[in-house]
């Protein structure tokens, strides 16, 4: 698991005066499905849309399974897939003809087409639908569509900018069963999501906000930022309690629900006194949802 | 809380009864029956193709009905549906903002479309409450996903509706800007309004008073969060919907 699929060193990148990445350096092994989250704005589709070789860098360097960015692009884009939120299906041809269409681009002879197309049929569990127009999927099925036509021409690394925007959580899980299936198999994936439940499921995580990655590691390494964990509590207004809370200490606090969660070396009591009631109050082990409106509050307050 | 029991004794926000509707062979809406609130925030889950766009757009006043009732604020939507519009605001995960529009001309342009008396008077308003003041002569399609979401938040709310739909409006939003989001929505019940929201994301669904899950056009779970929880013997209300949609897909 030691070799490198991607190495990434002081990436910086502007447009005109506005600079979304500003030095940024990480690696991701091989066969590692690697999660890049954080804000809205934070620069995770420019840093994307460079690790895919799309966007040329200002300075800094990123290499991709041992190729530079900046100079070999076209061999880039012949090892890697990159796919985006809007991956374009055309809706008229069939499931097969899409996946020939991609094929052709990416110049996959013909001669291995029809063994590759098959495996990814399988695979998606879309065979039965082979001649089916894609505009007739369903959303969840159109997703894994895309899926396919984006690993094709069998790519080593495997892109994702927030695929899973608007699909529903049966379809959700099922496609992250199918990322598994691909990582068993080798391949690497480097991904980007605004819902933080996914988080959880990729090996290793890094936190953008504001052009600058605040912490690396594992899932459980980024809950356990939190320090001393998690405090919780039900509550009949919890935006209110929780306002209160941070207005009155210096704590983090946010709602899940109908329960505020409070982070940051804080006492029982002085939750209490500052909602003035006695709330029954569990400590436990935050999730990566909590750790990441904990880092982004106090970049924000001392940052 | 007191303001919750109040709120119960006043006249349904929606009474949605046996409420079915056909597109040739296919049932999309399965003859469905429930009641919501006024001032509940009443989220409607359901995997993609399940019958919440179809059921959302009947109760618009979109789509007429083909059997069952209807009645939203307490107008018939098979009879008289025009009047039901005048009444609810729409915000959807595409924003269904003007993007070459500033701000301003994007708000002017909603109350104008919703028959708004003192346009400058609510414009100003809109733009207070969506937090962007000094902003208002930005264009649109150059704005951060969160300010847009103000943004079409503060249109759908131009003309003060009674009952707010919103369609999986924090999609692809970030956690912080989705908790201020749903803090904003808890004010605008808690002051009256009904809200009617679908969403995928179950965390989300958490902040709901109440919930129904629907599949192949049927309601098959109607509850509080916890409810929910407690009557599948969940966890999460990811696992409570995992195991109900896939264990009727087997059947």
């Amino acid at each position: 698991m030691s070799e490198k699929s991607v190495t990434v060193r002081n990436l910086t990148m502007s447009f005109k005066e506005v600079q979304a990445v500003k030095g940024i350096s990480f690696e991701v092994a091989r066969g590692e499905v690697f999660g890049l989250v954080g804000p809205d704005g934070a620069g995770k589709t420019t840093t994307m849309r460079i690790l895919a070789a799309i966007l040329t860098p200002d300075s800094g360097e990123a290499q991709i399974l041992g190729l530079s960015s900046a100079t070999e692009r076209e061999k880039i884009h012949d090892r890697i897939a990159y796919m985006s939120q809007r991956f374009g299906l055309y809706q008229d041809l069939t499931v097969e003809e899409n996946m020939e269409f991609y094929a052709d681009m990416y110049g996959v002879k013909r001669s291995e087409l029809k063994a590759s197309m098959d495996k990814l049929l399988d695979w998606s569990g879309l065979t039965q639908f082979r001649s089916r127009p894609a505009g007739k999927l369903s959303g969840g099925m159109k997703q894994k569509l895309g899926l396919a036509c984006a690993l094709i021409h069998t790519p080593e690394l495997l892109l994702l900018d927030e695929p899973t925007n608007g699909v529903d959580p049966v379809s959700r899980k099922e496609f992250w069963n199918l990322l598994y299936k691909l990582v068993d198999e080798g391949l690497t994936i480097i991904m980007t999501t605004a819902y933080l439940d996914e988080a959880e499921r990729c090996h290793s995580l890094a936190f953008m906000d504001r052009g600058k990655i605040t912490a690396r590691g594992t899932p459980e390494e980024i809950v356990d930022l939190i320090p001393g964990g998690v405090l919780k509590f039900n509550s009949d207004n919890p935006f209110e309690e929780s306002n209160r809370i941070t207005e009155s200490t210096e704590a983090v606090s946010t709602v899940f629900g109908s329960q505020v969660h409070v982070m940051g070396n804080i006492k029982e009591e002085e939750i209490e006194r500052s909602i003035d009631r006695k709330p029954d109050i569990i400590r436990s082990r935050g999730s990566v949802e909590d750790a990441f409106v904990y880092l982004s509050e106090i970049e924000t307050d001392h940052g | 809380m007191v303001k919750q029991e109040e709120k119960k004794q006043e006249q349904p926000a929606v009474v949605i009864d046996h409420l079915t509707k056909k597109f040739g062979d296919f049932t999309a809406v399965d003859d469905i029956s429930f009641t919501v609130n006024k001032g509940e925030i009443f989220g409607f889950l359901g995997a993609n193709g399940a019958g919440k766009s179809t059921t959302i757009r009947m109760l618009c006043g979109i789509l007429k009905p083909t059997s069952g009732r209807g009645i939203v604020g307490g107008v018939d939507i098979s009879k008289t549906p025009e009047k039901v519009k005048t009444f609810i605001g729409y915000m959807s995960q595409k924003f269904s903002l003007y993007d070459d529009l500033t701000i301003q001309e994007n708000l002017n342009f909603f109350a104008g479309i919703y028959g708004v008396k003192d346009r400058k008077a609510a414009v100003k308003r809109a733009v207070i409450s969506a937090g962007l003041t000094g902003k208002e002569k930005k264009i649109t399609g150059s704005l951060p996903v969160g300010w847009k979401q103000r943004l079409s938040l503060a249109s759908a709310l131009m003309h003060e509706p009674a009952i707010l739909f919103l369609d999986e409006p924090t999609s692809g939003v970030d956690p912080i800007t989705r908790r201020k989001f749903w803090e904003t929505i808890r004010s605008i019940s808690q002051k009256g309004t009904t809200v009617f929201v679908t969403t995928h994301y179950m965390l989300e669904a958490e902040y709901c008073d109440r919930l129904s899950i629907m599949r192949a056009g049927k309601v098959i779970a109607l509850g509080t969060p916890g409810e929910l929880k407690q009557m599948n013997h969940k966890n999460s209300l990811e696992e409570v919907f995992v195991s109900l949609v896939q264990e009727e897909a087997v059947q």
